[in-house]
C-alpha cells in the first residue's frame, strides 16, 4: 500500500439497498485541511456517502481510508474510528434530555475519559467559540434552530476530530439563521479543519470549498475547484442541476 | 445493476464476516452445552436429588394429575380472557380520564388518580376477600353470588389500575408535536386522541401490557381462595392425597406453555407491522 497522501480516500465505494444502488463505484480524495463540498440532487448518494465514512452504514464494496488506514475492514474497531470523526446532522440530533453543556461533555467524559471538570471547561470553551456560552444550562428545545445547530457543531468539535462530516446542516434552518452557522463553518475551515460537506448552499460552496464534487447516480460526475464546477461546468447534467438550484433558491 | 460482481477485497470481507459468524455460533453452542452439563451434573449429584425427583418430577404421577389440572386451567383461561377484555376497557378509560385536559374534567382526573393510587396499593388478595366474601354477605337482592364472578371483579379492579398507568405512560410518550399537527388539521381533541395519539401510544406499550396479562394469567389462580377450583387449586388437591408435588409442576408447565406462544405472537405481529421503531443501520 502506498503512503497516504490524503486524509480521506474513497476508492470504488459501493452501497446498495436491495436493488437501489445508491453509491456506485464512488472515488473521492480529501486532503488534510481541505473542504470538499458534495452537491447533487436528492437521492444522488450524498448523505449515504457521509454515513458510510462514519461507519453508520456498511459498504458493499470498495475501500475507505482515513489517514492511511482502511476503515472498511471488518476487523477495525468502528467505535474508535467514529470517535475520531465529527458529524453534524441536518436535524441537529441533540439529546433532548440533556442540557447543552451535557450534550457536549457526554462523549469526552464517557468515551475519551476526560475528567469531568476538564471536560466542562473545554465544553465551555467550545460554547464560547460558537457564541452560546450563556446557553450552557439550557435544554436543546429552548434554543432556536441556528443555536441548536451551533451547539451540535460544538458537540462534534469538542473531541478534536481529524475530519468533520456535515450533512445538510443548514437545510432545516430559517434563512436568517443560515448565516450564523455558515460563518462558523468558514471559521473552522480557516483554522485548518478537514471537512466533507453536503449542501445546497451554492454560495457557501463557492466561498469555502477547495473542491466541489457533483454526484449523479452515486458517482462523482464532475469534480474540481468551485470556479470550474459551479461557474463553468462541463457536464450537461451539472449544468442542468445548477440551473434548477439557482432557479429555486436564487443563490 | 446485475452486472456488479464483488471485488476480491469484498469477497475476502464477506468470507471474514462469515467466519466470524460461524465462530460466534460455535462459541454460543459450546458455552451453552457446558453450562447445561454443569447444571445437570451439579443438581444430579446432590445427595437429595433422588428424593426431590421423586417428589417433584414423577412422570407417572404427573400424567395422572394432568386431566384434573388441565380442567382447572381451563377456568384460569376463561377468567383471564374475560377479565383481560374488561381490564383493557377500564384501563384505557382511566388513562384517558387522567390525561384529559381542561378544567371541566378536573373531577375525572382526580377520580382516575385516586383510583389508581388505591387499587395499585391494595393487595390483590384483600380485594378478592372483600368482594368475594364481603359483597355476598351484604345479602343484596339481584347481585350474583358466584365466587368466580366476584373474584374476576377483584382482578379487573386491581389490574385496571396497573394497565391504566401503562396506557398513560404510552399516551404521554407521544410527542406534543403530533397533537399539534393533528389539531392544526382541524381534528378535535377526541379525534386527535383516537386517530393519532392512541395508535402510537398502544404500539409503544404493547410489551409492558403483555407483561401485565401474563401476570394476570397467574394471578387468576388467586380466586381459588374463594373456593373455585383452578389449576393451582386442583394441583393442591391432588398433592394432598400423597404429598407428591408433581401436580404443581404440571400446572406450572401448563402456565408456561400458555405464555410462550402469546409472547411470540405479539412479537411477531409487532415486528411485522413495524411497531418497534425503524431500524437505523448497523448502529
Amino acid at each position: 500500500m502506498s503512503l497516504p497522501k490524503n486524509l480521506l480516500s474513497l476508492r470504488g465505494v459501493r452501497k446498495a439497498y436491495g436493488d437501489n444502488v445508491v453509491l456506485d463505484g464512488m472515488d473521492l480524495e480529501v486532503a488534510a485541511g481541505e473542504c470538499v463540498v458534495l452537491i447533487g440532487a436528492s437521492g444522488s448518494g450524498k448523505s449515504t456517502l457521509l454515513r458510510c465514512v462514519n461507519l453508520l452504514e456498511t459498504v458493499d464494496d470498495g475501500v475507505i481510508e482515513l489517514a492511511g488506514a482502511d476503515i472498511t475492514d471488518p476487523r477495525v474497531d468502528a467505535d474508535k474510528v467514529r470517535s475520531g470523526i465529527g458529524i453534524v446532522f441536518q436535524a441537529y440530533n441533540l439529546f433532548p434530555h440533556l442540557t447543552v453543556l451535557d450534550n457536549i461533555t457526554l462523549a469526552p467524559i464517557r468515551v475519551h475519559r476526560v475528567p469531568r471538570d476538564a471536560a466542562r471547561a473545554r465544553a465551555m470553551e467550545m460554547l464560547e467559540r460558537v457564541g452560546l456560552a450563556d446557553k450552557a444550562a439550557a435544554k436543546p428545545d429552548e434554543l432556536s434552530g441556528g443555536q441548536q445547530q451551533r451547539a451540535a457543531i460544538a458537540r462534534a468539535m469538542v473531541n478534536s476530530p481529524q475530519l468533520m462530516l456535515l450533512d445538510e446542516v443548514t437545510s432545516a434552518l430559517d434563512p436568517e439563521l443560515v448565516g450564523e452557522v455558515l460563518d462558523l463553518l468558514r471559521e473552522l475551515k480557516s483554522e485548518g479543519m478537514t471537512m466533507l460537506v453536503c449542501t445546497h448552499e451554492m454560495a457557501f460552496a463557492r466561498d469555502v470549498a477547495d473542491q466541489v464534487c457533483f454526484l449523479h447516480h452515486g458517482r462523482p460526475l464532475e469534480i474540481g475547484p468551485p470556479a470550474q464546477v459551479l461557474d463553468a461546468p462541463r457536464e450537461a447534467r451539472t449544468q442542468e442541476f445548477l440551473r434548477r438550484v439557482s432557479g429555486t433558491t436564487g443563490r | 445493476m446485475t452486472t456488479w460482481q464483488p471485488s476480491e477485497l469484498q469477497r475476502e470481507r464477506i468470507a471474514y464476516r462469515r467466519r466470524q459468524a460461524r465462530r460466534s455460533t460455535v462459541i454460543a453452542l459450546v458455552s451453552s452445552v457446558i453450562l447445561l452439563a454443569l447444571v445437570v451434573v451439579g443438581i444430579g449429584s446432590t445427595p437429595g436429588w433422588p428424593r426431590v425427583r421423586a417428589t417433584f418430577f414423577d412422570v407417572h404421577r404427573g400424567w395422572e394429575a394432568l386431566p384434573v389440572v388441565a380442567e382447572g386451567l381451563w377456568l384460569n383461561v376463561r377468567v383471564m380472557l374475560v377479565c383481560a377484555v374488561l381490564i383493557v376497557v377500564f384501563g384505557l378509560t382511566l388513562a384517558i380520564m387522567r390525561t384529559s385536559r381542561g378544567p371541566i374534567f378536573f373531577p375525572l382526573r382526580v377520580f382516575a388518580a385516586a383510583y389508581t393510587d388505591v387499587f395499585r396499593g391494595l393487595p390483590l388478595l384483600l380485594v378478592i376477600f372483600l368482594l368475594g366474601f364481603g359483597v355476598p354477605a351484604l345479602q343484596l337482592r339481584g347481585l350474583p353470588n358466584q365466587a368466580v364472578i366476584w373474584g374476576g371483579a377483584a382482578l379487573v379492579l386491581t389490574y385496571s389500575s396497573y394497565v391504566a398507568e401503562v396506557f398513560r405512560a404510552g399516551i404521554e410518550s407521544v410527542h406534543p408535536s403530533q397533537r399539534a399537527a393533528a389539531r392544526s388539521l382541524g381534528l378535535s381533541y377526541r379525534q386527535t386522541l383516537r386517530f393519532v395519539v392512541l395508535p402510537q401510544a398502544v404500539r409503544r406499550v404493547l410489551p409492558p401490557l403483555l407483561n401485565d396479562f401474563v401476570s394476570l394469567q397467574k394471578d387468576s389462580g388467586l380466586i381459588a381462595v374463594l373456593g373455585v377450583i383452578d389449576a393451582i387449586r386442583a394441583a393442591q388437591l391432588e398433592t394432598a392425597e400423597d404429598f407428591n408435588f408433581t401436580p404443581y409442576v404440571v400446572a406450572g408447565l401448563l402456565f408456561v406453555a400458555l405464555t410462550i406462544p402469546l409472547t411470540r405472537l405479539t412479537d411477531y405481529v409487532a415486528r411485522r407491522q413495524g411497531w418497534y421503531g425503524g431500524g437505523g443501520g448497523p448502529v
